[in-house]
């Protein structure tokens, strides 16, 4: 996994709350047997029309959020179904970071997995991010993981927190499956009590 | 004496391997279930770093997602969709785990033949690269979807790291009034709750009105506490759950059940166990639900009307609001009974069970739908379809000119050929009316059994206490 420790990009500006994971990947793109390829599909029935021509509307599709590497967005983002394709296809896209104020759990999870950051920010930082980002001059932000704080262009620094573990998680970009292997003796150890206590678990 | 204790407290405790950081534990994982969409990745992953599944007999694999509802034997005609269902053959042959293919007598939703093989039981935790995993909570399991990176966790090591979610109990006391059922009592949670409302919390339904449910009804009421926020959503085991449990076939027998009903009698939460949060939902006076928008939230009573978004309690809810009437092509004040299907589907995880299908039975009975109505019925396992046909539901289905299907996800998101056209209106037995849910630029209206056999039987969403004696 890429490892996220700060990154400066524009930030793409979606006023609205509830965006789920059937908008941001639509099932018929669930039917892929890869990780990679769907940024070109990411936010597919927003972005484009039915015959493939694109939405003029859609924020991603103007200047100069083609290049977004944050979106900026309402409450209780990425709700919904617990599709990895959605941070796979926002990542393949090109975003590494989501703000907003609150995230659906499965997905937040996700993230992590993923070397997306999810900042979760007060209703007033969002507005104020918001309104950052709908700048077209300069909708730039810096997203600090290591500080955890977010550089605006114009305005104070507004501060997040992500709790430590994953924290440091993200930031080494860290294998979590070799180093749960690691504590094998204590999964043993934990199989063969639960074995004599519940047997009727171990068909 | 130790302090009391919530039938989630004893779970979570009983499962923890390893404490890994301040409040991030490594969990143990009972059973996986693993469908062909969300596991080929997974899979994948395991091959590249030389990995092996730990424990193939707690887990268990079934195509449905992708599977056609109608001639089987023709295989699946979309490339996409036959690559992965065949993908998920040749990975469970790789790495030894068992699965029912689309062709098995077993097959069907990977949240209805969990528990109807028994390999669902109470106490333990579960885990399926599918939000809808919530489903199992109604045995008293601990039971939530995942991602991807985390089912290949979960395979590799059999644990999954996790933070402590908070505990909400959720108390329904009042009985169920006359038409409504575990659908719409679940639908008025949602409404009132909100669809972020759990986020962060495990839930645990109390009450009179849920210990008066079925278990099948029970299952409805876990399925959607993901569109409330949270991931899982649990019932206490009781002599019902027992019942419906006993002589499954992955299910303990002989002395071990024995072992287990005892065990499982100590999970419920005991007396003065403290809840992070408690929610009172009065379903007293409530009428059969439905919803009007593009989120489960969006649900008002069949008697309502169509809100409008000059009332909402927000500005970003009313902006909301007026996006989704917009798709819905509906307008505020309109009355719910006033507004005609195209579509109806009668299936889903949620929806799906032998007891759907017969309180839908019984309103189709001797009526026909109308013949630009079409409706469709689904039975969520190959095993429900065979019941159901033993019970002639599927005569009463067909007379009525409703379509009855082979078992999988069907219309509830149409990854198979099963899809709602284009401006199309569905009544829904399902548990999303998402934006192009149903297929792209439908619009989906989440209903009971008995509410969407009467939409298809009218044309038009109805109240069915109108059609019941």
């Amino acid at each position: 996994m890429e490892k996220f420790t700060k990154i400066t990009g524009i930030a793409a500006p979606m006023n609205m709350i509830n965006i789920d994971t059937d908008q941001i990947i639509p099932k018929l793109h669930l039917r892929t047997i890869k990780r990679t390829g769907l940024g070109k599909v990411v936010f597919e029935e927003l972005r484009f029309n039915t015959d493939g021509s694109e939405k003029p509307e859609f924020i991603l599709n103007q200047e100069p959020y083609r290049k977004a590497q944050i979106i900026v967005a309402g409450d209780n983002f990425g709700c919904g179904s617990s599709r990895e394709h959605a941070p796979w296809a926002l990542l393949d896209f090109g975003i590494r970071c989501v703000i907003s104020t609150s995230f659906a759990d499965i997905f937040y999870n996700n993230c992590f997995k993923n070397g997306i950051l999810p900042v979760t920010v007060s209703k007033k930082d969002l507005d104020a991010l918001m309104a950052d980002a709908s700048d077209r001059e300069h909708p730039e932000l810096t997203v600090d993981l290591e500080k955890q704080e977010i550089t605006r262009p114009n305005g104070p620094k507004v501060k997040f927190k992500v709790d430590e573990f994953r924290r440091e998680c993200l930031l080494k970009g860290l294998d979590d499956i070799g180093l749960t292997m690691q504590k094998s003796a204590k999964i043993d150890a934990f199989e063969a009590k639960q074995r004599q206590d519940q047997p009727w678990l171990y068909r | 004496m130790a302090a009391p204790r919530t039938l989630f407290d004893k779970i979570w405790a009983g499962h923890l391997v390893d404490e890994l950081d301040d409040g991030v534990y490594l969990l143990y994982i009972d059973r996986h279930l693993l469908h062909e969409v969300l596991s080929p990745q997974a899979f994948e992953g395991l091959r590249m770093e030389g990995r092996r599944v730990r424990r193939t007999n707690a887990t268990l694999a079934v195509a449905d997602h992708n599977v056609p509802t109608s001639d089987r034997d023709k295989g699946i005609e979309d490339p996409e969709s036959r690559l992965q269902v065949e993908t998920l053959s040749l990975n469970c042959k790789e790495f030894g785990v068992p699965l029912f293919d689309m062709l098995d007598a077993r097959q069907g939703i990977v949240h209805v033949i969990g528990p109807e093989q028994g390999f669902t039981l109470p106490g333990v935790t579960l885990v399926c690269c599918d939000s809808h995993t919530a489903t199992h909570g109604a045995f008293g399991a601990l039971a939530f979807g995942i991602g991807t990176s985390e089912g290949e966790h979960v395979l590799a090591t059999q644990t999954l790291r996790a933070h402590r979610p908070a505990n909400m109990r959720v108390l329904v006391d009042d009985p169920l009034p006359f038409g409504c059922t575990a659908k719409d009592l679940i639908l008025a949670v949602i409404g009132q709750i909100g669809t972020a409302g759990g986020t962060g919390h495990v839930i645990e339904y109390c009450g009179r009105a849920i210990r008066d449910l079925s278990m099948e009804g029970r299952m409805t009421v876990s399925n959607m506490t993901i569109e409330a926020g949270a991931r899982a959503g649990l019932i206490a085991p009781d002599e019902k759950t027992f019942a419906y449990l006993k002589g499954r076939p992955m299910a303990p027998s002989g002395a071990a059940w024995d072992k287990a009903v005892a065990y499982w009698k100590t999970l419920p939460s005991d007396e003065g166990a403290v809840y992070d949060r408690e929610v009172r939902i009065d379903v007293a006076r409530i009428v059969p639900q439905v919803t009007w928008g593009t989120s489960p939230e969006d649900v008002v009573p069949i008697t309502g009307v169509v809100p409008d978004p000059k009332d909402a309690p927000s500005e970003a809810k009313g902006k909301a609001m007026k996006r989704s009437l917009d798709y819905m092509g509906l307008a505020p004040g309109t009355p719910m009974t006033d507004i005609e299907v195209d579509n109806v589907f009668i299936g889903s995880c949620t929806n799906s069970r032998i007891e759907d299908l017969r309180a839908a039975a019984a309103v189709a009975k001797g009526r026909k739908v109308p013949a630009h109505v079409r409706a469709m019925v689904s039975p969520g396992s190959t095993i429900i379809k065979h019941q159901a046909e033993k019970e002639g539901l599927d005569r009463i289905f067909r007379e009525a000119g409703f379509e009855w299907r082979e078992a999988g996800c069907s219309m509830c998101l149409g990854m198979n050929p099963d899809r709602v056209p284009p401006g199309k209106r569905c009544a829904s037995t399902s548990n999303r009316n998402f934006e192009g849910r149903q297929g792209r630029d439908s619009r989906t209206h989440l209903v009971s059994p008995a509410m969407a056999a009467a939409a298809a039987v009218t044309g038009r969403l109805t109240d069915v206490r109108d059609l019941m004696s």
